[in-house]
C-alpha cells in the first residue's frame, strides 16, 4: 500500500508538469505576440524590448517554460492586465466562492443521486426505476446554463422569492451564513447540481443493480438477514466506485461552473474567467485554469488513492 | 457425371457454411433494425430529431420572416401574437425564424467536432491498441494529459486563448472529444488484437494494413461510433454554452446558444420567449441521448 500510494504520487507528478505545460502554451497559441499579454498596447518600442529581456521571452521556448515554471513554483502567476494586481490576489477570493458553489452543489446532487440511483437499482423495472432512469437522463442531457435562466424566471421573477443574481445583499464581497446570504446561493446551487445527480444516479444504480445479481445477497437473504442489514451490506461493496465517481464529479463541477457563475454572476472563478477572456487578460486566464487543472489532477489523485485504501479488494502493488 | 462438375461433400458443406455466415452478417443489421423497432421510445427520438432536420435544413423555404429584419416598434412581442407565433426577440426578430435558421449553427457545432474527433480519434485509438509498445505509451500518455482537464475548462481555456468565432470553437471542442475516443479506441482494438483470427490472418500472410483495414476496423468502428454518438449530445451543450458566454458565433449570426445570452435581459419582460433557445437546446440534446442509447442497445454494444 505504501509502495502504491508512493508510485502513484511520483506518476502524478509528470502529469502536473504536463498540465503546467499546456497552460503555458495557452499564452502562446493566442492570436498576436505574448509580449502583448505583459505591456500594455501603446506602450514604446525600448520599454517593449527591455520588458522581452526582463521576462526572458527573446529566450527558445524550453526555457521560457523553465523561468516561468519556477515563478509559478514560487506562487508568481504573474499580474492582471485589466487591473494591475498580482493575479493570485484576485484568484484566492473566487476560488472560495467557487469551491462553495460546487459543495454545496455537490451535497445536493450526490444525495439526490445516490437516493434515486439506490433506489432504483434495488427495485429494476419498478416505476420507481423508470423515474429515475428519466430523471437521470433528463439531467445529463439539460442545458445547464438554460435551466438557471428558467429557474430564475420561476423563483425570482414571476414569484419573487429567491435573488436573480450575485453572492450576497448589495453586491457585497463578505460571505456569512445567514439566510440574507444563502438564499444568494441556492439557485446556483440547485442548478449546477443537476448534471451530477444525472451522472450519480446512474452510476449508483449500474452499481447497485451489479451487486443485488450476486451470490453472496441471496445468501444473506437466504440467512434470514432483514432488509436493512442486506442494504449495509450492499452499501459496503457499492462505496468505493460509488465515491470515486463522485470525487470526479467535484471536480467538473469545480471546472465547469462557468456557465452558471455566467448566469448568475456569481463571484467565482468562472465570472474571473469570463471577464479575463473578453479583457484578453491573459495571465489571469493562464493562472485560473492553471490553479482549476491542478485541483483536478490533485483531486484526481486523492479519489485513486482513498478508493485504494476503502476497497481491500484492490490490491495496486 | 464427372466429378469436375458434382461438387465434393466437403465443398459443399464449405459453400453452405458461406451461405450461413454471408446470412449471419446481414442478420446482425436485420436484428438491429428489428430491436430498434420493437423501441418506441428511440424510434420517436429518431423522428424528432429528422423533423428537426428537415426544419433546419429547409429554413430559408418555411421559415415566415428575414432572420436579421428587425424592428423598433415590435420588439419582445409574447408568443401567441398574430403573424409571430413564438413572438420576436428584443431587436423585434421574428422568434420562429431565428429559432429555424439557429439550428443550423447549433446542429453543425453540435456534431462536426464529434465527427472529426471520431476519425482522428479512431486512427489514433486503433494506431495505439494495434502497434502497442512504444507507440501506445506515447498516444496514451498524452491522453493523459488531457485527461486532467475537466470538459468544460478545457474546451473554455482553448476557444478563450484562441479568441472568438466558430473556428476556434469547433477546433476547441474537437480537442476536447478526442482523448475520450481514443481511450475507447484503444480499448476495444486491444481487446480484438488478441482474438484468434487475428492471429489467422496474420499467419495466411496479410499484412497489417490489410488486418486493420478488414479484421480489426470490422469489429471496433460499432462500438466506437456508438460511444460517439452518445458525445453529441454533451457537445451540443457546450458548443451552445461556448456561443452563451460570446466565445462562438458572433451576432447578429443566430444560434440558440448565442441567442439565449443577448435574450437574458429580456427574461423580466418576455420570460417564456427568451427561454425557448434554451428549450431547443435540450429536445435535441436529450434526443441524441437516447438515441445513443436506444442504439447501444440494438447493436448490443457493451459499456
Amino acid at each position: 500500500m505504501l509502495f502504491y500510494l508512493i508510485r502513484r504520487i511520483i506518476y502524478a507528478i509528470p502529469i502536473a508538469l504536463a498540465v503546467g505545460f499546456v497552460c503555458f502554451m495557452l499564452v502562446q497559441i493566442a492570436p498576436g505576440d505574448p509580449i502583448n499579454a505583459i505591456v500594455p498596447a501603446d506602450a514604446p518600442g525600448d520599454v517593449v524590448e527591455q520588458v522581452r529581456r526582463d521576462y526572458g521571452l527573446d529566450k527558445p521556448l524550453p526555457v521560457q517554460f523553465g523561468i516561468w515554471l519556477s515563478k509559478v513554483v514560487q506562487g508568481d502567476l504573474g499580474r492582471s492586465l485589466a487591473t494591475g494586481r498580482s493575479v493570485w490576489s484576485d484568484l484566492s477570493g473566487a476560488i472560495q466562492n467557487t469551491l462553495m458553489l460546487a459543495v454545496a452543489a455537490s451535497l445536493i446532487g450526490f444525495t439526490l443521486g445516490c437516493v434515486l440511483g439506490g433506489l432504483a437499482g434495488t427495485f429494476r423495472g419498478s416505476f420507481i426505476d423508470r423515474a429515475a432512469v428519466s430523471v437521470a437522463v433528463a439531467g445529463v442531457s439539460v442545458p445547464h446554463y438554460w435551466l438557471g435562466m428558467v429557474l430564475v424566471v420561476i423563483f425570482s421573477v414571476q414569484l419573487n422569492w429567491l435573488p436573480a443574481m450575485g453572492a450576497g445583499p448589495g453586491g457585497s464581497g463578505d460571505w456569512a451564513w445567514d439566510w440574507e446570504h444563502v438564499k444568494h446561493l441556492v439557485l446556483p446551487a440547485v442548478t449546477l447540481a443537476v448534471i451530477p445527480m444525472g451522472i450519480v444516479t446512474r452510476t449508483v444504480r449500474g452499481i447497485i443493480a451489479e451487486i443485488m445479481n450476486q451470490e453472496f445477497v441471496t445468501a444473506l437473504r437466504g440467512k434470514g438477514l432483514t432488509r436493512g442489514g442486506i442494504f449495509l451490506h450492499v452499501v459496503k461493496n457499492a462505496a468505493p466506485n460509488a465515491l470515486a465517481v463522485m470525487g470526479l464529479q467535484l471536480g467538473y463541477l469545480m471546472g465547469g461552473s462557468i456557465l452558471v457563475e455566467t448566469v448568475f454572476s456569481w463571484p467565482g472563478t468562472g465570472l474571473l474567467l469570463n471577464n479575463a477572456i473578453f479583457q484578453r487578460d491573459l495571465p489571469v486566464l493562464q493562472g485560473t485554469i492553471l490553479v482549476l487543472a491542478m485541483f483536478f489532477v490533485a483531486l484526481n489523485l486523492a479519489v485513486d488513492l482513498v478508493q485504494t485504501a476503502l476497497d481491500p479488494r484492490i490490491k495496486r502493488a | 457425371m464427372s466429378m469436375s462438375t458434382t461438387p465434393s461433400a466437403a465443398e459443399a458443406e464449405l459453400a453452405v457454411q458461406a451461405k450461413q455466415a454471408v446470412a449471419r452478417s446481414q442478420g446482425y443489421w436485420a436484428g438491429v433494425w428489428k430491436r430498434l423497432r420493437r423501441d418506441p421510445l428511440t424510434i420517436a427520438c429518431a423522428a424528432v430529431l429528422l423533423v428537426m432536420f428537415l426544419a433546419i435544413v429547409l429554413a430559408p423555404l418555411i421559415a415566415p420572416h428575414d432572420p436579421y429584419q428587425g424592428s423598433m416598434i415590435r420588439r419582445l412581442r409574447a408568443i401567441g401574437t398574430t403573424n409571430y407565433p413564438l413572438g420576436t426577440d428584443e431587436l423585434g426578430r421574428d422568434m420562429l425564424t431565428r429559432l429555424l435558421y439557429g439550428g443550423r449553427l447549433s446542429w453543425f457545432m453540435g456534431i462536426t467536432p464529434v465527427l472529426l474527433a471520431f476519425v482522428i480519434g479512431t486512427f489514433l485509438g486503433v494506431l495505439a491498441g494495434f502497434a502497442g509498445g512504444k507507440v501506445n505509451m506515447a498516444i496514451m500518455r498524452t491522453t493523459d494529459i488531457f485527461y486532467a482537464f475537466p470538459s468544460v475548462l478545457l474546451a473554455v481555456a482553448i476557444s478563450g486563448a484562441l479568441g472568438a468565432g466558430i473556428v476556434n470553437a469547433i477546433l476547441a471542442l474537437t480537442l476536447v472529444f478526442i482523448p475520450p475516443i481514443i481511450r475507447v479506441a484503444e480499448s476495444v482494438t486491444t481487446g480484438v488484437r488478441n482474438l484468434d483470427f487475428v492471429d489467422a490472418a496474420r499467419a495466411s500472410g496479410a499484412s497489417a494494413f490489410t488486418i486493420v483495414r478488414v479484421h480489426v476496423l470490422g469489429n471496433v468502428l460499432g462500438p466506437i461510433f456508438v460511444y460517439a454518438t452518445s458525445l453529441i449530445s454533451v457537445c451540443m451543450i457546450l458548443a451552445s454554452g461556448l456561443s452563451f458566454l460570446g466565445l462562438g458565433t458572433k451576432p447578429p449570426e443566430p444560434e440558440w446558444g448565442l441567442m439565449l445570452n443577448t435574450l437574458r435581459t429580456a427574461i423580466y419582460v418576455q420570460p417564456w420567449v427568451a427561454v425557448l433557445p434554451g428549450a431547443c437546446i435540450f429536445v435535441t440534446s436529450i434526443c441524441f441521448n437516447l438515441l445513443s442509447d436506444g442504439l447501444r442497445q440494438a447493436m448490443d454494444v457493451k459499456g
